[in-house]
């Protein structure tokens, strides 16, 4: 393999990890607090089409869009959107005690179809033709750090040649390891998803922290969205675009990292490379797999590359449960709805 | 001092039954009421205008209804496959990866001994392949749960990504136009298609639907491994204490709730699309979690949520055709209806007090 492909290779890694970082970060939040939110592929997207919405508006409303501009009001469309879907998520579990599993799944469903339904007809509603495109916005998001970026030579081109989300993204993932382990608020928090009932006893509004834990947890989540749309598709949208499937994966990239958000920060790219790794097969390990499967054309072998994250996911997910080490096993009390009069 | 909070959540359970009808009806409404303030305020149209429409796109027509019709069995199948498996409280959200491998068996067989062997007897054996295939793609995450209590939910999860990739990969071999697309299976001699019954089309979708949905019922309720699979589901103590082998149980459940799965994969290959894609699944697996959660898993309700949610959607495609909308259009009013009925779920079994009330 040329270095050429190789960097390519990291480069399409990085950026892809950076999206499923951001989605895994939110739910172990959500998840440390003993809430399971399947919907995180459908704030996934909320939060992308908000974005995408924020800066499609603000850039055609001015002639000439103002970069931080750009970025604060798509950030805050994400936000707020993906917030607020967490929201919903919590008021129907904890408010209403709703199955967690039922509920995270059909805004999964209600999620993918307002994505679609506006980013489909973004353009049309507003009276526009063409494809929906956000150049300025992207291009403000896919800003690099400064002299970092252009100084070291193959460094910066390894580890530099992103959008600085990719650094906030690392930068919150050790924050979010702190909070959990080093403050009262995160103990608070992970006593929350063991056991609800005894926290409560402790004198901890179980209530306000669940809530809490799924809008900020979601609202995290829903930026790795506005990162898929403003830098991994350079600001435009894609119906049956892959952030589901990257929302799937970042569910389960919280269990590879047994819930801790320091392991995301290898784990994400791992999965990244994981992902690309069917463009970079090597030739002659190609060659060998189709006489073995019999298979005319090197493309259709592909299809049977693209297996490998979710493969790599199962056999993680097996040594994990084998283990059994009780550090790595999920929040006690996860998936369970908590009502006080319940004994 | 000791102020009653203003507003509090009591447990009710005991609510007579035509109460819970009332108040689900009533959300049900109050689900179809916010659709149609979200279509009126993103179109502009006159939302009775629009249900008139849904209403024509389910039912106006009689190859609407017996498509209506066909679509309800399809997706209630899936539901009652589940069902054996969640009565377990084995989260299987495999169901899309089981789909599909049924599927995928059902078209190889279509393709490879289609007019070489009689239609009849094909079916017979893309019926066997597609239960034998789904109930091995179920096989390996019921054995891993069994054995070290790995996550089901994940696994399944995973397993469906990796049915989509098989797909893929078969596709790709069977298409000989490079459209990357399989196309019509056997449309000349129609081998291996669903044979139309009285001249209903559908008819068998149907037939085979009800003798599942009645057979697992049975099953569930009378045999004594359904008795084996609802005290593990309640209980993995109690029933180790009472001499059921629970891995045992939890592998043979999955086995049949996978088999179950494939089969609706069968339905779909042989009895409706006569091709093979990774639509062939189309979210139904996902879909049919919800109804069968809804249901309480009890068969007889998921007619009802099955044939609600199709309507739905046979609706919103409509309405997207006549008004020029998007399809997605559907997700968004079925998530609404969904939303809606999860909150009719908590006026069922809770009741608001308020302070008031309490002092008197």
């Amino acid at each position: 393999m040329t270095s050429e492909l190789l960097l390519a290779w990291i480069s399409a890694a990085i950026t892809f990890g950076t999206v499923i970082m951001f989605g895994s970060i939110g739910e172990t939040l959500n998840e440390k607090c003993g809430g399971l939110n399947l919907g995180t592929p459908g704030v996934m997207m909320l939060g992308g089409i908000a974005s995408l919405a924020g800066a499609f508006f603000y850039e055609n409303s001015v002639s000439n869009p103002n970069p931080v501009l750009c970025v604060i009001i798509s950030l805050l469309c994400c936000i707020i959107v993906s917030a607020l879907a967490g929201l919903l998520y919590g008021f129907l579990t904890i408010t209403l005690r709703a199955n967690q599993n039922v509920t995270g799944l059909t805004l999964t469903i209600f999620g993918t179809g307002v994505a679609n339904f506006f980013g489909g007809s973004l353009v049309k509603l507003s009276g526009g033709v063409g494809q929906i495109n956000v150049a300025a916005t992207s291009k403000a998001f896919k800003a690099m750090l400064p002299v970092l970026s252009d100084k070291l030579g193959v460094i910066s081109k390894i580890f530099f040649s992103y959008g600085w989300l990719t650094y906030v993204v690392l930068i919150m993932a050790f924050a979010m390891q702190y909070f959990f382990s080093r403050t009262r608020t995160g103990l608070n928090l992970r006593a929350i998803g063991e056991n609800p009932a005894t926290a409560d006893a402790a004198g901890i509004n179980v209530t306000v922290y669940k809530y809490a834990a799924s809008c900020i947890g979601s609202a995290i989540a829903g930026i790795g969205g506005l990162f898929y749309v403003m830098d991994y598709v350079k600001g435009t949208w894609a119906n049956d675009s892959g952030i589901e499937a990257l929302g799937w994966l970042a569910v389960a990239l919280v269990i590879f990292t047994s819930w801790k958000p320091k392991n995301a920060t290898w784990g994400a790219y791992l999965f990244g490379f994981c992902y690309w790794v069917y463009l970079y097969v090597p030739s002659g390990i190609s060659a060998f797999l189709m006489k073995i499967f019999k298979v005319s054309k090197s493309t259709y072998m592909q299809n049977l590359y693209k297996m490998i994250p979710y493969l790599v996911t199962i056999v993680v997910l097996i040594m994990v449960s084998s283990h059994k080490k009780r550090e790595n096993q999920a929040p006690a009390s996860l998936g369970v709805s908590y009502f006080r009069e319940d004994r | 001092m000791n102020k009653q909070p203003f507003i509090r959540i009591r447990k009710k359970d005991d609510r007579p039954f035509w109460q819970k009808l009332v108040i689900k009806f009533a959300f049900i409404v109050l689900a179809l009421l916010i659709a149609a303030l979200f279509i009126n305020s993103v179109t502009k149209l006159n939302p009775i205008k629009v249900y008139v429409s849904m209403f024509k796109g389910a039912f106006s027509t009689k190859r609407r209804i017996w498509i209506t019709v066909r679509d309800t069995c399809l997706l209630l199948s899936i539901a009652v496959g589940l069902t054996p498996a969640f009565r377990m409280k084995f989260w299987n959200t495999g169901a899309e990866g089981q789909i599909l491998v049924g599927g995928l068996c059902s078209a190889a067989l279509m393709i490879y001994l289609g007019n070489k062997i009689p239609s009849a007897l094909l079916l017979v054996l893309m019926f066997i392949g597609s239960a034998i295939a789904g109930a091995l793609w179920g096989l390996r995450p019921a054995y891993f749960k069994a054995k070290y209590n790995t996550n089901e939910t994940l696994f399944t999860l995973m397993m469906n990504y990796v049915g989509i990739q098989l797909i893929e990969f078969f596709v790709d071999i069977w298409d000989k136009k490079q459209s990357h697309s399989v196309g019509i299976i056997n449309g000349d001699t129609n081998a291996g298609w669903f044979p139309a019954l009285f001249g209903q089309q559908y008819l068998l979708n149907v037939l085979l639907v009800a003798v599942i949905t009645i057979a697992i019922t049975i099953y569930l309720t009378y045999s004594k491994h359904g008795y084996e699979v609802t005290v593990t589901g309640e209980s993995e103590s109690t029933a180790r204490y009472s001499g059921v082998n629970v891995p045992k149980v939890i592998i043979r459940t999955m086995l049949l709730s996978g088999a179950l799965c494939g089969l609706a994969g069968f339905t779909e290959v042989a009895g409706i699309s006569h091709t093979i894609s990774v639509k062939t699944s189309g979210g139904r697996g996902f879909t049919a979690i919800i109804v069968a959660w809804l249901a309480k898993l009890n068969p007889l309700v998921m007619i009802i949520y099955s044939f609600l949610i199709v309507f739905l959607n046979k609706g919103a495609v409509q309405i997207a055709s006549d008004f020029n909308l998007n399809e997605y259009a559907s997700n968004i009013i079925t998530g609404i209806l969904l939303f809606c009925i999860l909150a009719s779920e908590f006026m069922t079994n809770y009741e608001i007090v308020f302070r008031h009330k309490e002092e008197q």
